[in-house]
């Protein structure tokens, strides 16, 4: 099961996403990224602290948005991701890709928001 | 016991040896009384043969006349027509003989008129007799317990009255009278069921008639003539004295007439029973399951046709829709396919609407409606939606010449036609959905085929190791890769890939993968030009939300070096044959068609070791880590590297076997949610060992 939910601020969108995401729970994570894209938010926080697993589809789904944020220069953040499901990421290599830090805090920091 | 055949064989040979006893012992007491001879002929003779003949010809019929059914009514009474038919021919040559030999001695003749009046008996008492059994037939036709128990009463009471041929009682004695009397009355309260006329259609009823006709006169006729024997001549055996004949001549005629009475007087109605049983007829075609091979079509046509036969419609049309193929199909009936659209233009506009959904199923999309019409050739419409599985899939339109000409009775026909038909097509559909799966199935199967060859059967091993491998998809087909391939003499590549995702799409990738480890390997590339060149092939290929992980390996015998990167995939478990100690290689990496441009190199890492005899390196797909028991824990590293410590010292098959041993155990199934993939790789060389440099970085 995934559960998701969006917070959105005047500079910046918060999805949480928590349970599982496996290969059909991904396509709403795609869904709901694909949306926060497409509304114009140049911010992106994604609060993973809730996520217990993540298969690969799920790794895709990110993986997938790498290089479209590159080119509209959308700054995402991932935090809050639980060690097991870091290390997941790790092994896949996307840590190198994807800004991953530790709390929300460190997140908004990175995105200069307050 | 005798067979039925057996049975009519022998009855017509005692009926034929009794009859000609019959005829021998009248003949001789005849003569007896015109020659005052005695030839000792008892008196009671020809009266027992008459009996035993008279009884043979009843078994004969009651064996050969068959069960009465609504379609062989017109069979039965052909044949007493047909027989009737025969004795009436006979007898009126016997009469022609007479007449024409009128004035001769011959005609004079006692015996010779005594032989033709017996001749005449025999067959007058078969047709009574045929006659009687089929009216016995047509009465139980439809029988009833009561019905069953008066009529054996009646039967009996017959046989008994047989005996009162010696009696001596004559027609007009009392005791005679009486019992002829009662058994009439029997008779009459048989005759009233005639619930057989009621299955005749029209024709058949007009049919019955005149043959009924016919035997009322030949019965008639039959009578007159025994009386013009018994009044003309000496006879031995006179049938007018024999209760059991009077009583069946009154009973086949009292029956007769009664039929001919009912049938005129259901005449009218007929036309209405007849369409009552066409209505079960078609609704019986309509419940038939459609043959496979068939279409749905079929099932169209029959209820339009059915339909417009149940309410007289001068016109119908069927409209059906398939929305999966999209297009839609017109069937007609007496009608313009170009008049349609006035007329549900004029049905959506008519003053005179009635709407029949009831409040349950009240679906504005799926009307059920009559209407009355104006300017259109028809004056009434029923239109009818046909619903499968809660979606229409198609209308009925019902039209007549005459207004508000669809009363409740035939609405109630065409909706069980209606549901009916649904039913028919939904089974169908269920069916063919049934038998679609099962293909969906074999293919699936082939697939599994094909893919599981896409795996190696063999690997490259050599004198310095050996090399064994297990792989288990979750579904019929999966994303996980193992291969091998032979540089040179001493090189070996080695790869493991896991695509991302499960299922079908995965396991095309993977053949995309095999393609591409087997087109790079052959060119001996370095470990790391060949990651960027199958990440620069994958980029193009993969779907956008996909990618391979791999790790890729090229084990050199004569340099003791194995080199290898690492694409993301699970690190590779290694065990040092000496120290005993375990660890995780843990390069840099990352996944192929993540990154699908030239930057993909700076983040790919080559490591290399020298290898020593009982080393041992575990390759395998997160399907293995990633297992979880009921508890929602994972197989993990830690477990695999203690299962393999435990286990190291074996071979490599025993190794595997042991580690799978120890997943399934932890797991408490045999089978996992994910594909499975795992190598082993051991160590044998016997050569001196080279120094423990054991892992070296090389960017």
């Amino acid at each position: 099961m995934i559960e998701i939910s969006t917070a959105e601020d005047k500079e910046y969108v918060c999805i949480s996403v928590g349970g599982e995401v496996d290969a059909s729970s991904s396509i709403q994570l795609d869904a709901t990224i694909q949306n926060a894209v497409s509304d114009g938010f140049k911010k992106i926080m994604i609060d993973c602290s809730g996520l217990n697993y993540i298969s690969s589809a799920g790794l895709g789904v990110f993986m997938s948005y790498i290089q479209e944020l590159e080119i509209k220069e959308i700054n995402m953040v991932i935090f809050g991701l639980q060690d097991k499901v870091f290390h997941v990421f790790q092994i896949l290599g996307l840590d190198q890709l994807l800004k991953i830090v530790d709390d929300e805090k460190s997140a908004k920091g990175l995105l200069n928001v307050i | 016991m005798l067979s039925n055949k057996s049975i009519v064989r022998l009855s017509i040979a005692f009926g034929i040896i009794f009859w000609t006893l019959l005829l021998l012992t009248n003949l001789s007491i005849l003569f007896d009384q015109k020659n005052n001879a005695s030839l000792g002929i008892p008196q009671f003779l020809p009266h027992a043969f008459l009996i035993l003949f008279i009884l043979s010809v009843g078994v004969y019929y009651r064996y050969s006349i068959g069960k009465a059914e609504s379609i062989n009514f017109i069979d039965l009474l052909w044949r007493v027509f047909v027989t009737g038919l025969l004795t009436t021919i006979v007898s009126l040559s016997i009469k022609f003989f007479f007449y024409v030999f009128g004035g001769s001695m011959l005609t004079k003749n006692i015996l010779l008129i005594n032989f033709f009046y017996l001749v005449n008996l025999g067959l007058i008492l078969a047709f009574l007799i045929s006659t009687f059994i089929v009216w016995k037939r047509l009465i139980l036709y439809q029988k009833s317990k009561k019905l069953l128990r008066t009529w054996q009463f009646f039967e009996y009471f017959l046989f008994l009255s047989l005996a009162f041929e010696f009696s001596g009682y004559k027609l007009f004695d009392v005791p005679f009278n009486t019992v002829i009397l009662l058994l009439v009355g029997i008779g009459l309260i048989l005759s009233v069921n005639l619930k057989w006329v009621a299955y005749l259609n029209f024709k058949q009823k007009w049919k019955s008639i005149l043959f009924l006709l016919l035997v009322i006169i030949y019965l008639w006729y039959f009578f007159m003539s025994l009386v013009g024997y018994s009044n003309e001549s000496v006879l031995i055996t006179d049938l007018l004295n024999n209760v059991f004949v009077l009583a069946v001549f009154a009973f086949i005629f009292i029956y007769s007439v009664f039929s001919v009475l009912v049938i005129l007087f259901n005449l009218p109605t007929s036309s209405v029973f007849e369409s009552k049983l066409e209505e079960v007829i078609n609704f019986q075609r309509l419940s038939q399951t459609i043959p496979t091979g068939q279409k749905e079509e079929q099932v169209f046509e029959i209820l339009l046709d059915s339909a417009v036969s149940a309410v007289f419609a001068d016109a119908a049309w069927l409209e059906v829709t398939d929305a999966k193929a999209g297009k839609q199909e017109l069937l007609v009936r007496n009608l313009n396919p170009d008049l349609i659209d006035k007329i549900k233009e004029a049905a959506q506009n008519s003053t005179l609407k009635r709407i029949l959904n009831s409040e349950l199923e009240r679906n504005p999309s799926s009307q059920k409606l009559t209407a009355t019409l104006k300017k259109v050739p028809f004056k009434s419409i029923l239109v009818y939606p046909i619903i499968v599985k809660n979606e229409q899939i198609g209308t009925l339109a019902l039209l007549k010449e005459v207004d508000d000409s669809f009363n409740k009775e035939m609405i109630d026909i065409i909706n069980t036609y209606v549901n009916q038909a649904s039913i028919s097509i939904e089974n169908f559909r269920l069916l063919n959905e049934a038998l679609e799966n099962e293909r969906y199935k074999e293919e699936l199967k082939i697939a599994s085929r094909v893919q599981k060859s896409l795996l190696p059967q063999t690997l490259d091993k050599n004198h310095d190791y050996n090399i064994t491998a297990f792989s288990m998809a979750a579904d019929e087909v999966g994303g996980d890769y193992y291969d091998t391939f032979r540089i040179n003499d001493n090189k070996v590549a080695l790869i493991i890939a896991d695509v991302s995702g499960k299922g079908t799409s995965a396991a095309f990738h993977m053949s995309q993968m095999k393609g591409i480890f087997h087109s790079l390997a052959q060119l001996d590339l370095e470990p790391k030009e060949f990651m960027v060149q199958a990440n620069s092939a994958l980029s193009r290929c993969l779907e956008k939300t996909s990618f391979i992980t791999a790790s890729y390996f090229i084990i050199d015998t004569k340099s003791k070096i194995v080199r290898f990167t690492r694409a993301g995939h699970c690190p590779t478990l290694y065990l040092d044959g000496r120290t005993r100690e375990t660890s995780f290689f843990k390069n840099k990496g990352l996944g192929l068609g993540i990154l699908r441009n030239s930057s993909f190199e700076d983040y790919v890492q080559v490591n290399e070791f020298y290898y020593k005899p009982e080393d041992v390196f575990v390759l395998y797909t997160d399907g293995i880590t990633e297992a979880t028991n009921q508890n929602q824990e994972e197989f993990g590293y830690d477990r695999l590297r203690t299962s393999l410590l435990k286990h190291a010292n074996l071979s490599p098959d025993k190794i595997k076997d042991g580690i799978i041993d120890d997943l399934y155990d932890f797991c408490g199934k045999r089978s996992l949610d994910d594909d499975y993939t795992m190598l082993i790789v051991k160590f044998t060389g016997h050569e001196n060992v080279k120094s423990v440099e054991s892992v070296k970085t090389k960017k």
